[in-house]
C-alpha cells in the first residue's frame, strides 16, 4: 500500500496527521513430550492513525486498509480530538511529533524461511528428548517463536520511516517430579532467550546441549536443600537481573508513570519529577543506559512510534539519576530530559512510553572475584517469580535455581530461592559488579503496561551482581 | 460483521478438499477508549478490528493461524483463501498429532446484546464535567465486542455484546486511592453521577494519616475485589486439567495428597450470568455450571478435549488452555455490617495488586495491598495502612485460616484489554481470615 498517497489524498483539518501502518506475522510452534501441542501463525495488520486538534491528540485505529477507510478513521479521529480538546490534560503542539525521516533493518544470518516447519518441528522434538535426561523428569517443553514485523510511519510533517524485524525468541523446559517434590527448570527463565536474530539461534548441537544442561539441573533440584532463610549477600546471574533491571529500575523510571498515567493500572512511581539529577538511586558502580543499537537485544530500532530518533543514552551514571524514560509527549509534559522511547505495541494502540533496551553497563570484577568475596550468600538464577508494589518499590522475586555459597566458594545446589527488598536501598547495596565477560544480553516479549493495555518487547543486559545484605528465603 | 463473517464461512467451508477438516473463529470489537488522568483526557481513540482464526486438521496432523480481516468481503475472502493455502502446505510438514480434536460439534447458538452507549464524541462531556476537582484517573472503554465460531461439521455460535465500563482510582493529595468500576450496557447519566459522587464520599475515610504496620500475621478481611485476584491465580497453574497432570498446578497437592481447603471454600466455572458466551474454540459448548471446588474438596477441573483425549477423561468443553471463562465463588453467611466487628483488630484489605506464585506447587501466592486497606481496632477502622506485601499459601488462607465468607455476592468486571476488551466477569464474596500473612 502507497502509505504518501493515502496520506495526501485525506481531507481532514488536523494541525498534524501521522498514518503507521504495521503488520506482523507471529509464529509459534510447541511440543511437549515430543508431541506438537501447537503449530500457528497469527497474521495481523492495520493502520493507526493519528490526528493533532486544538492541542489534542487522538487516534483511529482501522484494519481496514483502503483509501476510503482510512480517510473515514482520520475524520472519526479529528472529532474525537475535537471533543475532547476542550478537557485536555495538556496543549500539545506539533513539536511533540519531530520530522523523522530514516529506516531500520535488525541483523540476522539466516532467514526465517530458511528453516521450514517440518524442520523446526522435529528439532524441538529433539529438543524435548534431550531434556528427558532420566525417568524423574515428567513434563518436557520445547518452543519456538519468531517474530516477522514491518512497520511504516508517514506523517503531514514530512516523516517517513520504515522499520523491518525479524525477532526469535526460544525456551526449552524440563520438569521433574519425585516423592512430593516438583522442580521445573527452563533455558534462563520463560523466554528470556529473545532476540533480533534469524533462525542461526536454533543451531541444532547448541539446543541439545542446553537441553541436556536443563534436565540435568531439574533432576538435581529434587534433592536440593530448600534455600536458607536469612539476611545475606545475594549474587544474582543476568538472567535474573534482566527482571531486577526492569522491575525496579525501568519502570519507576518511565516519566509518564511519574506523571501519573498509570496510577490506575500499572501504578504510580518512587521517582519524583525533581529528584532527576539528585537521587542516589543506587550504589557508584551502578550505571544504567538506554541503548538502541545493541546488536541483536530484542527492542534495539532507529525511531520511536512519535518519530524520536532513538540514541544511547545514561539514565544512571555512576548511581545518579539523570534521565527518565519518556519520549516526547512527556519530554514537553514534564520538562525532565527523556529518550526515544514513546512505543505501541502494534498498529492498534496508541504510543507510551516504554522500556526498550534497557542494560546495566559492565563493571570491573571477575565472577571469581565475586564469588570468592562472599563469606556467606546465595547465588541465583533464571527468574521463575515476579511481584512489585505500584510504586516499585517493595518487590520479591524468586529464582529457578540457586547455589549456596560458603567461606569464598559455590557448595550446595539450593531449590526454591527467593529474595525481597526495597528498590533504592537494595540498588544501594550494589558491592560489585562483573565485568564484560560476565555480561549477557536477554529480553522478553511479555512487559505489559498501558489503558487500553499493551504488551510489548524489552531487553535487557547486565553482567553479574553482588548485593550486600537481602532477605533470602526458601519454598513453603 | 455477523454477515461478513457468515459469508466467509460458507465460501471457504464450500472449497475445502476431501479429508479436510477446518475449524473457523471471528474475534473482533469496535471500542473507543478514553484515557484520563487528573480529571482531563490525556489520550482517546477509537479501534475498529477483526481477526479470522483458522484449525487445519488434514491427516491426522494439525495446524492454525489468524488473519486481520478489513471488513470488506472481496478482500477478506482473498485473504482467507490465501491463509488456508499456506496452511495447507504447512500441515503435510508437521509431525503427527495424536490427541487433535476433530471439529466435530454441529451446535448452534447466537446471543447479541444490544445496549445503549453515548457516542464516541460525547464521551468527555459525558464523563468529565462530573468529576469536578477531584483527582481521577482511569480508563473508560465501549462499544461491541464479538466473536463467533463455525466448523466444517456445520457447528456455528455468535456472540456479540455492547457495553461500557469506567475503570477508575481516586486519589487524595497523600497520595491514599479509592478503586471502582462502574460498567454496564444501558448508559444512565444519573446513576453515573450517584455512583461517582459515592465513591468520592469513600475518600474521606482513607485521608486519615495513614498507619505503618509491621510485617506479621493478622487477622485480614478481603473484600469481594482483592478474592477476584485470588481467585484470577486459579487459571494460571490452577485448575486446568492438563496443569496438574504435567506437574505445573498448584492443586496437584489436592489431587495426589488429598489435601482439602477449608469446607467455606466453594469454587465453580458459571456461566448463568451470561458474561461470557459458554462456545470454546472449537465449538464445544460447556455446561451452565462446573463445580471445581466443593466444600474445600477438589470436584472436577476444567478439561478441553484435548485433555481428555491425551488422558483418557470425560471433556467438560474448556477452553484448549483450561483458563476459567466464568469464575464464580459461593457466599457465605457473614453479613456485610458484621465484618469490621468480626474482624476485630486485624487489617481490611480492598484490593490486591499483582500477584504471582512465590512457589505455585506449594500453593503460595505474593502480592501487595493496594487501594482502601485498613487498620482496624476493636471493629472500628482506625486508619489507612502504608502497602503492605502478602506470601502465604492458599492451603492456609482458603484452608484452616479461612474464617467466614460474606453473604453478599459481587460482580467484578474483567476490564482487560490486552487481547481486545475481555467479556468475563469474576463473581465472589469477601473472606475473613484468622491470619494472613503480611512480610514487607
Amino acid at each position: 500500500m502507497d502509505l504518501h498517497q493515502i496520506l495526501s489524498g485525506i481531507d481532514v483539518r488536523a494541525d498534524w496527521i501521522g498514518l503507521r501502518y504495521v503488520k506482523e506475522n507471529t509464529g509459534f510452534r510447541l511440543v511437549r513430550d515430543g508431541k506438537p501441542e501447537a503449530n500457528t501463525r497469527e497474521s495481523k495488520q492495520g493502520v493507526m492513525v493519528e490526528v493533532l486538534v486544538n492541542g489534542q491528540f487522538a487516534y483511529y485505529g482501522t484494519s481496514r486498509l483502503d483509501k476510503p477507510g482510512i480517510q473515514a478513521a482520520a475524520q472519526r479521529a479529528v472529532k474525537l480530538a475535537t471533543a475532547a480538546s476542550k478537557f485536555s490534560l495538556h496543549s500539545f503542539g506539533v513539536e511533540a511529533r519531530p520530522v523523522a525521516m530514516g529506516s531500520y533493518s535488525s541483523p540476522f544470518q539466516t532467514a526465517a524461511d530458511a528453516f521450514s516447519p517440518g524442520e523446526l518441528s522435529d528439532l524441538l522434538i529433539k529438543a524435548t528428548a534431550e531434556l528427558k535426561v532420566s525417568d524423574k523428569v515428567v513434563t518436557t517443553n520445547a518452543m519456538a517463536r519468531t517474530v516477522e514485523t514491518e512497520s511504516h510511519f508517514v506523517a503531514s510533517n514530512g516523516s517517513d520511516v520504515e522499520q523491518k524485524y525479524l525477532m526469535v525468541s526460544a525456551d526449552y523446559s524440563a520438569i521433574a517430579h519425585e516423592g512430593s517434590v516438583t522442580q521445573k527448570r527452563t533455558d534462563g527463565g520463560l523466554l528470556a532467550k529473545s532476540y533480533q536474530a534469524g533462525m542461526e539461534v536454533f543451531n541444532e548441537a547448541d539446543v541439545l546441549a542446553r537441553c541436556r544442561k536443563i534436565g540435568a539441573e531439574s533432576v538435581e533440584l529434587l534433592t536440593a536443600e530448600e534455600c536458607p532463610t536469612g539476611t545475606m549477600d545475594l549474587i544474582l546471574a543476568p538472567d535474573q537481573m534482566m527482571l531486577q533491571i526492569h522491575e525496579s529500575v525501568g519502570h519507576a523510571l518511565e516519566i509518564d508513570r511519574i506523571l501519573g498515567d498509570e496510577r490506575n493500572y500499572a501504578g504510580w512511581s518512587f521517582v519524583r519529577l525533581d529528584d532527576f539529577g539528585k537521587l542516589q538511586y543506587g550504589s557508584p558502580l551502578m550505571n544504567i543506559t538506554f541503548d538502541p543499537y545493541v546488536e541483536g537485544q530484542f527492542a534495539s530500532y532507529a525511531y520511536d512510534d512519535g518519530g524520536l530518533k532513538a540514541e544511547k543514552e545514561f539514565l544512571i551514571k555512576d548511581g545518579l539519576l539523570l534521565r527518565g524514560l519518556g519520549g516526547m509527549e512527556s519530554q514537553l509534559r514534564s520538562g525532565i530530559n527523556g529518550v526515544a522511547n514513546f512505543r505501541a505495541s502494534s498498529w492498534n494502540r496508541a504510543p507510551i512510553d516504554r522500556m526498550a533496551n534497557l542494560n546495566l553497563e559492565p563493571g570491573n570484577s571477575t565472577q571469581d572475584e565475586m564469588i570468592a568475596s562472599v563469606e556467606k550468600g546465595v547465588f541465583m538464577t533464571s527468574n521463575r517469580s515476579w511481584s512489585i508494589d505500584d510504586y516499585r518499590n517493595k518487590f520479591q522475586f524468586g529464582c529457578e535455581y540457586g547455589k549456596l555459597i560458603e567461606n569464598g566458594k559455590l557448595t550446595k545446589t539450593v531449590k526454591n530461592p527467593n529474595y525481597r527488598a526495597i528498590s533504592n536501598p537494595f540498588w544501594r547495596s550494589l558491592k560489585m559488579l562483573g565485568n564484560k565477560d560476565t555480561f549477557e544480553v536477554y529480553g522478553t516479549p511479555f512487559c505489559g503496561k498501558g489503558e487500553p493495555n499493551q504488551i510489548i518487547r524489552v531487553g535487557h543486559a547486565s553482567p553479574l551482581c553482588l548485593f550486600d545484605g537481602v532477605e533470602v528465603f526458601g519454598g513453603a | 460483521m455477523e454477515k461478513l463473517f457468515k459469508q466467509i464461512n460458507q465460501t471457504i467451508m464450500a472449497e475445502l478438499r476431501d479429508g479436510e477438516f477446518l475449524g473457523l473463529g471471528m474475534g473482533g470489537e469496535q471500542s473507543t477508549f478514553t484515557r484520563i488522568n487528573a480529571a482531563k483526557v490525556r489520550q482517546i481513540g477509537s479501534v475498529d478490528e477483526a481477526d479470522l482464526g483458522f484449525n487445519l486438521i488434514l491427516n491426522g496432523r494439525r495446524t492454525t493461524g489468524s488473519i486481520s480481516l478489513s471488513g470488506d468481503l472481496d478482500e477478506d475472502l482473498s485473504r482467507a483463501r490465501g491463509e488456508l493455502e499456506r496452511l495447507r502446505a504447512e500441515v503435510v510438514q508437521l509431525p503427527e498429532d495424536p490427541y487433535l480434536v476433530l471439529p466435530e460439534s454441529k451446535e448452534t447458538s447466537r446471543s447479541e446484546k444490544h445496549g445503549n452507549l453515548p457516542d464516541a464524541e460525547a464521551i468527555p462531556e459525558i464523563l468529565l464535567p462530573a468529576m469536578g476537582n477531584v483527582d481521577l484517573t482511569g480508563i473508560w472503554a465501549s462499544g461491541r465486542v464479538y466473536q463467533g465460531n463455525a466448523n466444517s461439521a456445520g457447528g456455528y455460535h455468535w456472540f456479540a455484546s455492547d457495553s461500557f465500563s469506567l475503570d477508575y482510582s481516586l486519589i487524595t493529595p497523600s497520595e491514599k486511592m479509592v478503586k471502582a468500576t462502574y460498567a454496564g450496557t444501558e448508559w444512565d447519566q444519573t446513576a453515573y453521577e450517584a455512583f461517582l459522587a459515592d465513591s468520592i464520599t469513600k475518600l474521606e475515610l482513607i485521608s486519615l494519616p495513614p498507619k505503618k504496620i509491621e510485617p506479621g500475621d493478622y487477622r485480614t478481611y478481603i473484600a469481594s475485589a482483592g478474592v477476584s485476584d485470588i481467585l484470577s491465580m486459579f487459571s494460571w497453574g490452577g485448575v486446568s486439567e492438563a496443569a496438574i497432570r504435567q506437574s505445573e498446578s498448584c492443586l496437584g497437592k489436592m489431587r495426589n495428597e488429598n489435601v482439602k481447603l477449608s469446607s467455606l471454600f466453594s469454587f465453580s466455572e458459571d456461566f448463568s450470568s451470561g458474561f461470557a458466551p459458554r462456545f470454546n474454540g472449537n465449538g464445544e459448548v460447556a455446561p451452565e455450571k462446573t463445580t471445581l471446588i466443593t466444600g474445600g474438596e477438589l470436584t472436577n477441573t476444567l478439561v478441553s478435549t484435548r485433555t481428555a483425549k491425551e488422558y483418557g477423561v470425560e471433556s467438560n468443553f474448556a477452553s484448549e488452555g483450561e483458563s476459567m471463562r466464568a469464575p464464580s465463588m459461593s457466599a457465605g453467611s457473614l453479613k456485610e455490617s458484621d465484618v469490621l466487628e468480626l474482624l476485630g483488630t486485624g487489617v481490611y484489605l480492598s484490593n490486591l495488586h499483582y500477584l504471582n506464585w512465590s512457589d505455585m506447587i506449594g500453593g503460595r501466592i505474593t502480592g501487595m495491598t493496594r487501594y482502601a486497606c485498613f487498620w482496624v481496632e476493636d471493629g472500628k477502622i482506625v486508619a489507612p495502612i502504608e502497602n503492605m506485601r502478602f506470601d502465604d499459601s492458599i492451603y492456609s488462607f482458603l484452608g484452616e485460616n479461612l474464617e467466614a465468607v460474606t453473604e453478599k455476592l459481587q460482580i467484578n468486571p474483567d476490564v482487560g484489554t490486552y487481547e481486545g476488551r475481555e467479556l468475563s466477569a469474576i463473581v465472589c464474596p469477601g473472606i475473613l481470615l484468622k491470619s494472613f500473612s503480611l512480610t514487607l
